[in-house]
């Protein structure tokens, strides 16, 4: 009993430490001047656009990722190709390199002096410094959840659903959309709220791409450190304040979703 | 429709599977797979349904030359071991996936649905969850999925292998009642020789891949192909090289010239049948089967001597022997 105790003490302990405290730190600094200052640090056209490229590139790169890892997962899974375990491999690169490093190698390749860099910008197309990058780099460092949620999911399932689905005429797209998906969704729901969680908190492999223009390609989290940076702290605590909520949003859609007692 | 299998192999890396196998079976008839735990019983059936693409050979149900056919174009009904049920649809959702997947019309798929809940005995059932059923119910539900859409054969892998002693006996007859209803052809597979006898009307005999014998239940146990065979489909006492069933031995307390003496270690009283274990001069043991009655009337108590004798026996090198009765 006294070690149940202990433990919960430990672990609640450990967790305000760790989150809730600096969290409410936010809050208490974001309103410390009152309402107004806030509003007006919200409102202001470089926030709003900060914003908007926040969730701009966010819808871009969850959509992709979610196809992808699903695809992927489904590969690694139910398919006997070759060459798996280096797809394995690959899909958790993003979480083995540092996100700086993976904007200093898009920088390698889209770069103004890259691979396809020079070929992009002569189209009047840029991707360094500009949002397609950004959104490249997003996709990258956010590439792996979807498909490590959905692969221990698909495993449990196994594969005698899909087979009795066969054996009733459904084709192999109609068994994945009405078996295979529904059986899954709570991984990829779960994969979804943890890729929309990096992609909207990412800075690094986004800091070296972005270019940093203000009103341009500055997502929230840059305005976070920049505002910081240049003692506008009312500025910076707002815009953690927003990514904070975003957060929040996201995991209370994810309940809200939550199933049927159907299991 | 008539299932015919020629010429199928089949392999799993090292492992063979399937060695060459051929059946015949007829449009109408209840056929049971009978063999132990990797004899290739399973794999056959997969092979039927399109689950598995054999290495070589032929499948045709009826006319249609099936083997290049995914299993979501062969029409074939399959019921699996632990059911297979879509555990996020309800019970009349799963019984109408089938009819859905074919677009029939909504009016036309309820009223089956219905009719089906009805035949496989789950009315009031159908908004439940798989979950919420019992295995036997959820096999019942399994078996109404699969007819829904009407196949032309029914395909079943152990498909009372999950249950409890009394569900599978009751389902065995359930199932034999219903087919004798529909005439669906039907093929399942089992470990269970007694399940076999009791349900179909041909048994294939399967060990390694291979089959080794078929034909009706009784003809089958009655004149076993071989050793294994005999093992295979009930009890066997092995006696030098004879083989006598625990039902063919006799005990009496005089012997009568054909008898030789033996020593009775144990009785177990199985309900309708008394099992005597006994030693017999050779010092190897032998089981006896007898009916209560003829138990009542024998001194049988561990260590009593009595002589005993086969009223048929069995060798593989000869035909078999009818022993005349004294």
């Amino acid at each position: 009993m006294i070690a149940r105790l202990t433990l919960r003490f430990v672990a609640l302990g450990y967790l305000s430490a760790l989150l809730l405290v600096p969290v409410s730190i936010i809050v208490w600094h974001t309103f410390s001047g009152g309402l107004a200052p806030v509003w007006d640090a919200i409102t202001s056209p470089e926030a709003v656009s900060a914003l908007k490229l926040t969730l701009e590139i966010a819808l871009i790169a969850v959509p992709i990722n979610t196809a992808f890892g699903i695809l992927a997962a489904l590969m690694l899974v139910r398919s006997n190709m070759p060459g798996k375990a280096l797809l394995s491999a690959l899909i958790d690169l993003p979480f083995a390199v540092s996100p700086v490093v993976i904007g200093f190698t898009l920088i390698l390749v889209y770069g103004q002096n890259g691979w396809f860099g020079e070929w992009f910008i002569n189209n009047g197309y840029p991707i360094i410094f500009s949002v397609p990058g950004m959104v490249l780099a997003t996709i990258f460092v956010s590439l792996p959840f979807v498909c490590r949620e959905v692969v221990p999911v698909l495993r449990e399932i196994g594969t005698e659903q899909e087979q009795a689905a066969a054996t009733l005429g459904a084709t192999p797209f109609q068994t994945f959309r009405r078996i295979t998906l529904p059986a899954i969704r709570w991984g990829v729901v779960y994969g979804v709220v943890l890729t929309t969680a990096r992609a909207i908190g990412e800075y690094g492999a986004v800091a070296v791409v972005s270019g940093k223009v203000i009103g341009q390609t500055q997502t929230l989290t840059l305005r976070v450190q920049q505002s910081y940076e240049n003692f506008d702290h009312t500025a910076a605590y707002a815009a953690a304040l927003e990514l904070a909520v975003i957060a929040l949003a996201t995991l209370f859609l994810m309940n809200l979703l939550h199933p049927r007692k159907d299991g | 429709m008539a299932i015919s299998v020629q010429n199928v192999c089949k392999r799993f890396g090292e492992f063979v599977a399937l060695e060459d196998v051929g059946l015949d079976v007829p449009d109408g008839s209840l056929t049971a797979l009978l063999g132990p735990s990797g004899s290739g019983k399973s794999t056959l059936l997969r092979v039927i349904a399109g689950l598995e693409k054999a290495d070589s050979g032929e499948v045709f149900i009826g006319d249609i030359h099936a083997t290049p056919l995914p299993a979501h174009r062969r029409d074939v009904g399959f019921v699996f071991q632990h059911y297979a049920a879509f555990k996020h649809m309800t019970v009349a959702k799963n019984i109408a996936f089938g009819l859905e997947i074919r677009k029939r019309p909504k009016a036309e798929v309820a009223e089956r649905v219905h009719e089906l809940i009805k035949l496989v005995q789950l009315e009031g059932f159908g908004d439940r969850y798989p979950s919420q059923l019992s295995g036997g119910q959820r096999q019942r539900m399994a078996l109404a999925r699969a007819l829904a859409v009407e196949p032309e054969v029914l395909l079943l892998d152990e498909p009372f292998g999950a249950l409890d002693a009394r569900v599978r006996t009751e389902l065995r007859a359930w199932l034999r009642r219903l087919h004798d209803d529909m005439h669906v052809t039907t093929v399942f597979v089992t470990h269970d020789q007694e399940e076999a006898m009791e349900v179909a009307d041909t048994v294939v005999v399967m060990n390694r891949g291979r089959i080794v014998q078929e034909g009706n239940p009784q003809d089958v146990y009655d004149h076993p192909a071989d050793e294994f065979v005999m093992h295979f489909m009930g009890h066997v006492n092995v006696i030098g090289d004879a083989f006598v069933r625990p039902h063919d031995v006799e005990i009496r307390v005089e012997p009568n010239g054909t008898t030789s003496p033996a020593v009775v270690r144990r009785v177990l009283q199985l309900g309708a049948q008394v099992r005597v274990e006994l030693t017999v001069e050779s010092g190897e043991t032998v089981a006896a089967d007898l009916s209560r009655d003829e138990a009542d009337g024998l001194p049988l108590k561990p260590g009593e001597p009595v002589f005993v004798r086969p009223r048929r026996e069995r060798r593989f090198d000869e035909a078999e022997t009818e022993v005349a009765s004294a």
